[in-house]
């Protein structure tokens, strides 16, 4: 019966075909990228998935931000105050009642925490990501590893606004920094970034299946990790002497964030060593007196170190991400 | 025609029951390497291709894997053992609105899922007039998503999914969402996508939807793929399966059903019945309870006719005691002498043989018959007055059948109601006496099969949009 058809003359029904047909084609032959979903991924295939996802972890960061400062009134000026209060507290505890004779103590405080705080929001962020995301981990599928990054992203651009405020200080305080060594900024950053990314996406993969995971990061990190850094004192001033009576100095710079921070400390504020602000006017050894290659290797051993332990955690991670939806 | 789309290669995925869950470190440490757990396999060695262009549902009970092998093709979950290969950008609807954020609006959420369906703002700039189109959202658009409706948000997530340009659509029971309207919207979407020779991937309970839709589906059971074929043999498979599993928990829905039905009617009797002042005093509604699984248990089959095992027999109790003068001891639907299967082909004859018991002589016996549907809808009801057979009964067993020439039904599994009335009142009855089912090997859906033909009459090209199997016509079986 339906034989009849083809002896009709062409018509707008025959043209529907033809063009349904030319969609066809075109879906059919159009470039397709070919993913797999094993329990075996490679580490290397899981970073292309990350690359392909980059415009998503913009999207995620963007998120992040917004969301974090929705319906607050000061919104993302906050990323600014807090760090100025807790900037103001140091100073007030530190060079005002325990005089530690620093001048501008401001600076050299600003310059340490700048960079802890990047690294220290993001793996406090980052360890929490996943558990937080346990809707989107259960129904979406992406590499999970962009909510690690993701949080690290934001912690990088609050970074960005508090390094404007540190800006603002030094030009406030007619304050310089070491201009010939200036790139260092950045020398240490990558880094601090990647250290922060390895961590991050470790922690967030333990704490699906170890909710204590955030509890114990909170309080290592946020506290004895950070007094272990010289941010609110000075290495050289207070426990450099001690430590090298036994030779013991090295064990302080087992913590990859020492050489970083000082890295910071010495570009940022520039002067190893200053005169007391106190009547003796004594001078203070703020700083080692390392030649910048000193820094420069530290900082490369630093992000050795950093990029073994970011491919153990993306083992880590891949090992344990097949079970996040059934985990959560 | 074409690659693969989707290969799933023996894909296997465990999960672990754990009778408590330990996920604090200190319950870790305490339980190190003994947690108490099972193993369930939710799927065992699934292995199937997807052709491109091509629909193919997965059918299944709850519980049967169905999601959890979507889940492992989107990639949310990772399979055991085995692997998954998909060419082309997939766009998964497990769930709708799943990747929005409730802080943002609808016009960020847009362009934050885009993202994670792999789209640059680029495309998704390019689409996205058609999205807000398409989920009629309008002016809320720049709202919070948050304070949407539930409507507007399925809308939305609906809209996003089906907009990015995908490849292979893989959707999870999420068709039914918003009004009829917006359902009639997606499902001509979706049929555009296959027109589009995009490949999609469906889980349905619905197995019209299935029919309606697919090219071939595959069946799984306890996480097993027991089959994959065109859509009217899959839901035979399926249903066949639900049948036989579903046996046991026919049987018991039954009992339940009829233990409230006995109530209702020992609480008539209590009341008396005044037009029938001649019947034995009923007993009291304890005593008839305690009585009724005894009759349950008549064990004698009258030798007469020997009921054919292929019929599916549920034995039921009656509600009424055993004082009547007529009693139903077993009925059976009794399926075509020539099948060797348990269900019918709709158009097909099926008789209704009910063996009986009277314990006098009685005239004017009138046997009723019920068909009702899953709903409790009636489709059919006669009696053996109307048909105009006369019944005198003897003392002692007899058989009575109603032979229907066809039963004209589509799927579904349907109930047979047996009563039987003397000059005295109701004597005996059973609901459901037995069940049948139907399975339509075609693609058409609906209650009831009426054959048809198709033809193009003239004024029109021939129009060959998809290269579907070759099914037979219809559900209606030629005879």
């Amino acid at each position: 019966m339906a034989l009849e058809a083809p002896a009709q003359p062409p018509d707008a029904g025959t043209s529907a075909v033809t063009s349904v047909l030319a969609g066809e084609g075109s879906i059919a032959s159009r470039p397709k990228t070919t993913r797999v979903v094993s329990a075996h991924t490679s580490v290397l295939s899981r970073l292309k998935e990350i690359w392909r996802s980059r415009e998503l972890l913009v999207y995620l960061v963007r998120t992040e931000i917004k969301v974090k400062y929705k319906n607050s009134v000061l919104g993302l000026l906050w990323s600014m105050v807090s760090p100025a209060l807790t900037l103001a507290v140091y100073t007030m505890v530190f060079g005002v009642f325990l005089k530690n004779g620093m001048p501008n103590f401001v600076i050299y405080l600003f310059s340490g925490l700048l960079l802890w705080n990047l690294f220290s929001t993001g793996i406090l962020t980052a360890t929490g990501v996943v558990v937080n995301n346990a809707g989107l981990v259960k129904k979406v599928s992406f590499p999970r590893e962009i909510l690690a990054l993701a949080a690290i992203g934001s912690a990088g651009v609050f970074f960005f606004f508090q390094a404007c405020v540190m800006v603002i200080f030094m030009v406030a305080l007619h304050w310089a920094p070491a201009w010939s060594v200036l790139y260092l900024v950045l020398v240490a950053l990558v880094p601090t970034l990647v250290l922060s990314c390895a961590l991050g996406i470790l922690l967030a993969a333990v704490n699906v299946y170890m909710r204590d995971t955030q509890h114990l990061v909170t309080v290592l990190v946020g506290s004895a990790w950070f007094w272990a850094c010289p941010i609110v004192y000075s290495f050289q001033e207070t426990l450099a002497p001690r430590l090298s009576v036994h030779g013991l100095d090295w064990v302080y710079f087992l913590n990859p964030l020492t050489i970083l921070v000082m890295t910071y400390q010495r570009v940022l504020y520039g002067r190893p060593t200053v005169h007391s602000t106190q009547p003796t006017h004594a001078l203070l050894h703020i700083l080692p007196h390392w030649p910048v290659t000193t820094y420069l290797w530290g900082d490369g051993v630093v992000l050795v170190f950093a990029l073994v332990l970011f491919y153990v955690a993306m083992i880590v991670f891949g090992r344990l991400a097949g079970n996040f939806a059934e985990e959560l | 025609m074409g690659s693969p789309a989707v290969e799933v290669q023996g894909v296997s995925k465990r999960f672990r029951l754990y009778h408590e869950k330990y996920t604090s470190l200190k319950e870790r440490v305490i339980h190190a390497g003994r947690v108490p757990h099972e193993d369930l396999w939710a799927l065992r060695d699934i292995g199937f291709d997807v052709r491109e262009g091509e629909t193919v549902g997965i059918l299944g009970r709850n519980g049967s894997g169905k999601s959890t092998l979507l889940k492992c093709i989107c990639g949310v979950l990772q399979p055991t053992s085995g692997q998954v290969v998909v060419r082309g950008k997939l766009a998964g609807l497990l769930e709708l609105g799943a990747g929005f954020q409730q802080e943002l609006s609808g016009r960020e959420n847009i362009y934050l899922n885009g993202s994670m369906l792999g789209l640059s703002k680029r495309e998704v700039d390019r689409m996205f007039d058609d999205i807000v189109e398409f989920a009629e959202l309008g002016q809320f658009i720049d709202n919070q998503v948050k304070f949407y409706s539930s409507g507007m948000y399925v809308r939305l997530g609906f809209a996003v999914a089906v907009n990015v340009d995908p490849d292979i659509l893989v959707i999870d029971e999420v068709l039914a969402v918003g009004d009829e309207r917006f359902q009639r919207k997606c499902m001509e979407r979706v049929k555009r996508f296959q027109r589009e020779g995009r490949t999609i991937l469906f889980v349905s309970h619905s197995p019209d939807l299935v029919r309606n839709l697919c090219d071939r589906a595959v069946v799984l059971v306890d996480g097993e793929m027991i089959g994959m074929g065109p859509p009217g043999e899959a839901v035979r498979l399926f249903r066949e399966r639900l049948l036989e599993a579903g046996d046991v928990l026919g049987a018991r829905e039954a009992e339940v059903a009829l233990d409230v039905a006995s109530e209702e009617t020992s609480a008539l009797a209590e009341g008396g019945d005044p037009i029938d002042p001649g019947l034995p005093a009923p007993a009291p509604a304890g005593a008839m309870a305690v009585d009724a699984p005894g009759t349950a248990m008549v064990p004698a089959v009258p030798g007469n006719g020997p009921a054919l095992s292929r019929g599916a027999t549920v034995r039921t109790r009656s509600g009424l005691g055993d004082s009547r003068p007529v009693r139903f001891v077993e009925v059976s639907c009794v399926l075509p002498a020539a099948s060797t299967r348990r269900y019918l082909l709709p158009g097909e004859p099926l008789t209704i043989r009910v063996v009986f018991e009277s314990s006098r002589a009685a005239e004017g016996v009138v046997f009723q018959l019920d068909i009702r549907n899953d709903e409790g809808l009636g489709l059919f009801s006669t009696d053996s007055e109307v048909l105009g057979v006369a019944c005198d009964v003897q003392p002692g067993p007899g058989t009575f059948e109603f032979r229907l020439e066809s039963v004209p039904l589509l799927d579904g599994a349907y109930d047979v109601i047996l009563g039987v009335q003397t000059s005295s009142g109701l004597s005996d009855w059973r609901e459901p006496a037995c069940r049948f089912e139907v399975m339509n090997p075609g693609r058409s859906t609906g209650a009831v099969a009426i054959p048809v033909q198709a033809a193009l009459v003239g004024g029109g090209a021939l129009s060959v949009a998809r290269n579907r199997p070759a099914v037979p016509a219809d559900g209606t079986v030629a005879r």
